[in-house]
């Protein structure tokens, strides 16, 4: 990196690189993409910290949101506590009122931040690193994944092991879902299809993983002595095209089934059932 | 139907240079190399420019057109609209040598430093055997015709030259992906070099070698992503790290 004038000349600007100015001379709508990320992502995050601390509104017999879900809190309203679970933890510590949301939501949301996916998408369009391909990033300074914080990148398997498990929560929420006000079974409502596939989605974006791929056979060196690990690596990878897909269309359903449950729980609508 | 089309060429070398307006006769059916070749026949004599095979298979002429790293012969002047000025560079993350030329030496460095393929000791020439579903996988890799366009394109090699030392880059990630998942393969340190002396923890992953590879080599998928999972194995997943020491599992280390 040479400093000619104030003018830092690295990268494309490199004195032995071809002297041009513009950091990109790309003629395409490069900058759309990383536009629309961040406005979806940054709102999401924005939606989903309102949720995580406004502490209400969470849980309409028989539907909890995803947002609270385990409710592990003394604070959590009654008949949202899975037996298995309890509720270890109190609804204040240090005198400070704590939302139960809080004690589970780094679970999906490292899964997601450590998501190669959503690495890619928001490296480019928060961190624009780079913003697009050939389009020069503004950092002169980079280590990539290789110190802290994010080399912590790195313990995205852990955030897939727990997000398995939330799946299997999720996945009982929507069955219980298949009951109505007063807990009797056979019934199905507007809300119990929004759970339906928010989970789904949901079980397909983990499936669909690039760790899930790796644990099930990629690590394998020789497929032929594990014929079916070889399969469901062979099924997953066919999952793993459409990741970004999964990840995109999971994050609307996880949210919309949020807001279900808040209009319901708020009495803003009833919840719609169709027998 | 031949038309005239307005092209803008980089000319210069490693002191100094400049785009240049040109107008050319494209034919029908004609790629970028194809105008590129009649703008030196007909005006610019001494205008350089490296290629080979015209048929996208040899990776010579790769360059910048409209600011996106490609080849010049499989890009069809028709993809660009008839108004549309069509802006030819050389690869902006190499030196420049002359006009479109650049040295890709820095790439043949790199290559040196992938150990080569590790040939099992206790089998003789002719005794090796392989299933096909174990070989598949870097078969995908070999498809690579070395233009560097991922080279090109990866902002770690292109806006971070001090980085160079220490990055190998995506071609080279895909090499060592290859011999990894190689069958045969017997040298039992990739996954830790690739990590610690070929700067694999410096990609971020942001797939811009992806889109960029005429090879349609699905680059960070299959080969950076696989890898970078497989340094997990080694260096930040203890359970699989004590598990592969006492089973002597195949294929961790």
């Amino acid at each position: 990196m040479i400093e000619n004038g104030g003018l830092v000349m690295s990268g494309v600007f490199s004195p032995t690189r071809a002297r041009i100015k513009e950091r990109t001379l790309r003629t395409d709508k490069w900058w759309l993409q990383p536009a629309i990320t961040f406005g979806v992502l940054f709102s999401f995050v924005i939606y989903a910290t309102f949720r995580a601390f406004e502490n209400k509104y969470y849980f309409s017999e028989p539907l909890i949101s995803p947002f609270y879900s385990p409710c592990l809190s003394a604070a959590c309203e009654p008949g949202t506590a899975l037996s298995l679970f309890g509720q270890p933890f109190n609804n204040k510590y240090f005198g400070i009122g704590i939302s139960p949301a809080l004690f589970i939501l780094i679970f999906p949301l490292g899964f997601r931040m450590t998501c190669y996916y959503y690495r890619k998408a928001y490296y480019r369009a928060f961190w624009m690193s780079p913003p697009a391909c050939a389009v020069a990033e503004p950092h002169t300074k980079y280590t990539g994944e290789t110190r802290a914080p994010l080399i912590l990148q790195n313990s995205h398997r852990w955030f897939f092991y727990a997000g398995l498990v939330f799946n299997v929560i999720l996945t009982w929420d929507t069955i219980l879902a298949f009951r109505n006000g007063d807990k009797e079974w056979g019934h199905m409502s507007v809300g119990t299809l929004v759970f339906l596939f928010s989970t789904s989605m949901l079980w397909m974006y983990s499936l669909s993983c690039h760790t899930c791929r790796h644990t099930l056979g990629g690590r394998l060196k020789h497929f032929s002595k594990h014929p079916l690990r070889y399969k469901a690596w062979t099924i997953v990878s066919v999952l793993n095209h459409k990741h970004p897909t999964f990840a995109w269309i999971s994050l609307f359903g996880v949210a919309s089934a949020d807001i279900y449950v808040r209009a319901v729980a708020s009495g803003a609508i009833p919840n719609l059932y169709f027998f | 139907m031949a038309r005239m089309i307005n092209l803008r060429i980089w000319r210069g070398d490693s002191t100094d240079g400049a785009l240049q307006d040109v107008q050319v006769e494209a034919n029908e059916g004609e790629v970028v190399l194809d105008v590129i070749h009649r703008v030196q026949a007909t005006q610019i004599g001494d205008l350089a420019v490296r290629w080979n095979c015209k048929a996208g298979k040899c990776g010579s002429c790769s360059m910048e057109i409209n600011g996106k790293p490609r080849l010049a012969c499989m890009t069809q002047v028709a993809a660009y609209g008839a108004e549309e000025t069509i802006t030819v560079t050389p690869l902006r993350a190499f030196p420049v040598i002359k006009d479109l030329v650049t040295d890709v030496s820095f790439n043949y460095r790199k290559a040196m430093e992938i150990p080569a393929y590790a040939h099992p000791t206790d089998l003789a020439p002719g005794e090796a055997r392989m299933e096909q579903i174990d070989v598949e996988r870097s078969q995908e890799f070999r498809k690579c015709i070395e233009c560097f366009l991922c080279q090109d394109t990866c902002h770690v090699i292109r806006d971070h030259e001090e980085k160079k030392k220490s990055f190998a880059g995506p071609r080279f990630f895909i090499r060592i992906a290859e011999l990894d998942m190689h069958p045969l393969d017997t040298l039992r340190n990739r996954k830790k070099t690739a990590q610690e002396e070929h700067g694999l923890g410096m990609c971020n992953i942001t797939k811009c070698c992806t889109e960029v590879c005429p090879e349609h080599i699905r680059i960070t998928d299959n080969a950076i992503i696989p890898m970078k999972e497989r340094v997990v194995d080694i260096k930040y997943d203890p359970v699989r790290w004590l598990g592969a020491k006492i089973r002597k599992r195949e294929g961790i280390l």
